[in-house]
């Protein structure tokens, strides 16, 4: 029996172990009991389309943290022909909990980085579960001005709760590297892409967020605030994150219809702990897919609409712009935009 | 003397806060911080400061641009902006209302354009009364459009933060999607060579601190204002013990090298101003800048 079952898995799983039991004591009673094990197994189908076909926010909250869920060195051993990690700030230290270096995917050469998490304790720590700190942002803008500097794209794999928040992080200025980052990615003249994952714990997701294409794995949830957090504050009461995570919009969907990511990326039926495989290679496709677009555009261009696509997001009533869209994305002064 | 030390401190304190409550009301009031009992237009000559402790007092976003810019020189913009609600957040409309009508604002920032000694500027301040000063849809609209502003006159522009809310929850993504917004409107302003000065005020924390609050080519704090990542509640939740004792102040910012200044507020005009004139070149003269995004 698989281990780590979800709450809203849990009538699956029952099933599952009764159909376990009975095919345990068909081969000791030698008794042919096939006939109730089809049946049994038609009812664990259905059973599953209808559950995992109707997630709450919330229970996709858990498979996002899911503890078999694939993190991001996952990824880029399963998409990437090749990788080599590289290392340090260059300033004060590695972080554990931001990964990054060069690799190749066919004929393309990248620079992939990201957020990861631990698998065991040990893991866990070292990677400060997945909460980044300065250093790691740190790292991550010089292996984005790495691969600037060679004309290579950029893939940010997005998985943490949040940013690191600890004493240490805010001696060594979290805001600023969150903030840098930011603003110089909004600089950089190579193709950006970005996939949230797993968790986009708000400020430590947008900052190494900020791209031309922004993918969403299915069940990835992307958040200003974890829902926990959010029911604390509401109702004085963390228990109430199931609440708290439906009014937070934070699934895949909902940021896709506020414009936030541009696609969503299909995981296998109940998560993409279930097929790593199939996963990774969806995501693969859509990468490449988009690298191949934005390797079109010439790079003035690509920068202004990676300004543009970020100046529309949260539109907001304008009486005085009468009749007119409030924030158009329109860069005043810019001149024309060339259609794409 | 540690008992007259003691006595010393503690007396005044008593009796400042005995004659607090008989005085008329707006005559005199007690300081926030050392209890004094102070003379209020003579704590508005000293620009709200104590004179006994220094304590800063929070000020509303329009005392904050008469402080800065030239009488008389500030034209108001993107006044009325609106927020469209966008998760129909419970009771978020009710808690809008309730701050627009303590504040008089629309919403938490206050925005413009004016001259510091004559040298024009953008400028917007976000007000700590309005829900914290947090950064929402509306907000994120204001600051970007007053860098872009700036950055498409040549001028410089001035972000004062008073936001101890950092981006705002009751928006959700799409307030935290003001972050990379408002930091994209400042790459532009920055490959233009145009300078961005950053006023940080009580409180400034979370999101907009690690956003536009960490942007500016030079960034100033008020004494004693907090200043820090993760607010009291998120970081003792992520488990933060024993702390420093200035932690999350501005002091303690600029001991580990993240602010340019601390600076009382009595110097801030003239501070802003001497920034202003040292960016004045004619920037023809300058760097052609950032090959792509500068014209």
């Amino acid at each position: 029996m698989p281990e780590n079952i979800l709450e809203f898995e849990q009538p699956i799983a029952q099933l599952e172990a009764q159909i376990a039991e009975i095919k345990r004591l068909t081969a000791v009673e030698g008794v042919d009991r096939g006939e109730e094990i089809a049946l049994l197994e038609a009812q664990v189908e259905q059973l599953r389309l209808k559950i995992l076909g109707d997630l709450t926010a919330w229970d996709h909250t858990q498979i996002a943290r899911h503890p078999k869920r694939p993190y991001a060195l996952d990824f880029i051993r399963l998409m990437c022909d090749d990788f080599l990690e590289l290392h340090g700030d260059r300033l004060a230290g590695d972080d554990g909990a931001m990964v990054g270096g060069i690799a190749r995917i066919g004929e393309q050469q990248l620079v992939v980085t990201g957020q990861q998490k631990g698998r065991d304790i040990h893991e866990r720590q070292r990677r400060n579960f997945g909460s980044a700190r300065p250093e790691g942002y740190r790292k991550a803008l010089r292996l984005m001005r790495l691969a600037e500097k060679f004309g290579r794209p950029v893939v940010c794999l997005v998985d943490t709760p949040a940013a690191d928040c600890s004493v240490a992080a805010e001696e060594h200025g979290i805001c600023e590297a969150i903030a840098h980052n930011m603003r110089d990615m909004f600089l950089l003249t190579v193709p950006i892409i970005v996939a949230v994952i797993g968790e986009g714990g708000s400020g430590g997701a947008i900052g190494i967020g900020v791209g031309d294409r922004i993918l969403m794995l299915e069940h990835a949830i992307y958040s200003i605030i974890p829902p926990e957090g959010c029911a604390a504050i509401l109702w004085k009461d963390p228990k109430r994150g199931p609440e708290a995570a439906d009014q937070l919009r934070l699934t895949a969907q909902h940021a896709l219809a506020f414009g936030v990511v541009d696609e969503i990326v299909p995981e296998p039926l109940g998560g993409a702990h279930r097929d790593v495989d199939a996963t990774a290679r969806a995501l693969k496709d859509a990468v490449c897919r988009h690298l191949d677009e934005l390797s079109a555009i010439p790079v003035e261009q690509l920068l202004r609409q990676r300004y543009e696509r970020f100046r529309r997001l949260g539109p907001v009533l304008d009486p005085r712009a009468a009749g007119q869209a409030a924030c158009d994305g329109r860069v005043d002064g810019d001149g024309a935009e060339p259609a794409r | 003397m540690p008992n007259g030390w003691f006595r010393r401190r503690k007396q005044p304190d008593r009796a400042a806060s005995a004659r607090a409550q008989d005085v008329p009301e707006g005559l005199w009031q007690p300081c926030t911080r050392c209890r004094e009992l102070l003379f209020t237009p003579e704590l508005e000559r000293n620009l709200k400061v104590c004179s006994r402790c220094g304590y800063h007092f929070p000020l509303s976003a329009r005392q904050r641009v008469s402080l800065l810019l030239d009488p008389d020189s500030f034209v108001e913009t993107d006044t009325d902006l609106e927020t469209l609600d966008p998760l129909h957040f419970p009771r978020y409309l009710e808690r809008l209302a309730h701050y627009r009508e303590v504040t008089g604002l629309k919403d938490a920032a206050l925005c413009g354009e004016g001259t510091v000694e004559g040298i024009p500027v953008t400028l917007a301040v976000t007000d700590a009364g309005f829900l914290m000063g947090s950064m929402n849809t509306v907000v994120g609209e204001q600051i970007t459009r007053t860098v872009e502003r700036a950055t498409d006159r040549g001028w410089a522009t001035i972000l004062v933060s008073g936001s101890g809310g950092g981006a705002r929850m009751q928006e959700g993504l799409l307030s935290l999607m003001q972050m990379p917004k408002t930091s994209a409107a400042l790459a532009r302003h920055h490959a233009a060579r145009r300078l961005a000065i950053v006023i940080l005020t009580d409180p400034s924390m979370g999101g907009v601190q690690a956003s536009w609050g960490s942007l500016g080519d030079v960034i100033l704090a008020e004494p004693g204002a907090r200043v820090a990542f993760a607010g009291p509640r998120v970081a003792q939740q992520a488990g933060v013990q024993k702390p420093p004792p200035d932690y999350q102040t501005a002091e303690f910012c600029f001991r580990h090298g993240q602010l340019d200044r601390v600076c009382p507020r009595r110097e801030l005009r003239d501070t802003v101003a001497r920034l202003l004139r040292f960016a004045a070149v004619p920037v023809r003269s300058a760097h052609r800048g950032h090959p792509v995004l500068a014209r």
